[in-house]
């Protein structure tokens, strides 16, 4: 193998894709008419199989499982994000107890004044709120604890929180009358706007 | 994994979303763990080695360049903590010695092979652990090359990105890690 310092370089160079024309050229015709080159040229690219075969180099199967399970804690807010995304229902419930048992029933309690909109002219007779026969309500009217007679109009909603709508005939009302007393629905009332910006964010 | 999906997987890791990572684990899982059993020949450690380099690789996942390959970044991971774990085995052991020119290469062909071969026809798991102890008598740096050229096939370009070193030192030690090999598996 006297010739082969130059060629075995070709060879190289061949099977790495690395090769001019006339490299390729001069090894292919050397390799036709020299029997070493020939077997040491075989035994290069058996010895390329042999080591690129490699059927069985697999990790564990639970190696992602385990990877995963040693990365640190995620950021709770991204945890807390996605599983709400996930679970929209759930969510609500969970708000909805987180409320429950976080004392929003001694905010209810702490919560009977009655309530209603100052410096519209409304009237106020027991426990009702009148709104008088000139007086126009541009917004919505939220009335805590107290029902409401209208004689006056009321552009948007009445909301009823505790309390009924006493109709007066000459009243006009333009949005819709909603009667809150309970507190589940007060709390259904006050979760929505809760959840609808929790769903908002992104 | 598709190249958009990997880039859209990465983007969402960096922002802290941690499943994302799981998909690039599973996809690369293979690679990473060939190339550090194929440098450390143990397969115990290798999965030790190749969880480290994905645990770090999210740990690192801001500092790594959207621009660039991401393989070559996690392989350049592996490696080095494969070398690293070779250097404090056997602190002197090869790790730098050079295969010489084609001559130097007498020192293998004189070593016999240390398993024989089983006369009938060997089993592809006996095989290759023959194979991989031929490798394991290789210089550490030769064994990174061989692992990083013939289990993804990567370019002699990538190789010299993922090792640090200059394209002619990949070639010049792909073509004498390859002749060494001929001459300890040519009777396979
Ligand atoms: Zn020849």
């Amino acid at each position: 193998m006297k010739c082969n310092k130059e060629m075995v370089e070709l060879m190289h160079q061949y099977l790495d894709g690395d090769i001019t024309r006339d490299d390729e050229q001069l090894l292919r015709s050397h390799l036709q008419s020299c029997e070493a080159c020939q077997k040491h040229f075989q035994e290069l690219k058996r010895t390329v199989a042999l080591v690129t075969a490699n059927l069985e180099l697999k990790p564990s199967n639970d190696f992602t499982r385990n990877v995963m399970a040693q990365l640190p804690k995620e950021k709770k807010r991204m945890t807390a994000k996605r599983w709400m995304k996930l679970h929209p229902m759930l969510t609500a419930a969970a708000i909805f107890f987180i409320l429950m048992f976080s004392g929003i029933f001694s905010a209810w309690n702490q919560d009977q004044q009655l309530s209603y909109p100052k410096g519209q002219n409304l009237i106020v007779e027991n426990d009702t709120v009148i709104v008088p026969k000139d007086v126009v309500i541009e917004d919505d009217l939220e009335v805590k604890n107290a029902n409401v007679k209208v004689e006056g109009e009321v552009k948007g909603d009445v909301i009823l929180i505790n309390g009924e709508h006493l109709s007066a005939s000459a009243g006009k009302i333009a949005g819709e009358i909603k009667e809150v007393d309970q507190v589940f629905n007060w709390m259904w009332y006050k979760l929505k706007d809760l959840v609808e910006s929790v769903f908002s964010l992104d | 994994m598709i190249e958009e999906k990997l880039k859209h997987n990465i983007k969402l890791v960096k922002k802290g979303d941690q499943t994302a990572f799981e998909d690039i684990v599973a996809y690369y899982q293979n690679k990473v763990f060939a190339i550090c059993y194929r440098m450390i020949g143990d397969k115990q450690e290798a999965e030790d080695i190749a969880q480290e380099a994905f645990i770090r690789a999210y740990l690192n996942i801001q500092s790594f360049d959207e621009n660039r390959k991401f393989s070559t970044w996690l392989y350049r991971i592996a490696t080095n903590l494969t070398i690293d774990r070779i250097r404090k085995k056997k602190p002197d052991y090869y790790l730098d010695a050079e295969i010489k020119g084609t001559e130097g290469l007498n020192l293998y062909a004189q070593l016999p092979a240390e398993q024989a071969l089983p006369e009938e026809e060997v089993e592809s798991l006996e095989m290759q652990s023959y194979i991989q102890n031929e490798i394991m008598q290789l210089p550490a740096k030769y064994r990174s090359i061989i692992a990083l050229r013939f289990l993804d096939e990567l370019s002699l370009k990538e190789i010299s990105e993922i090792l640090e070193i200059p394209v002619g030192t990949v070639k010049t030690r792909i073509h004498r890690g390859r002749e060494a090999l001929r001459k300890r598996l040519r009777h396979v």
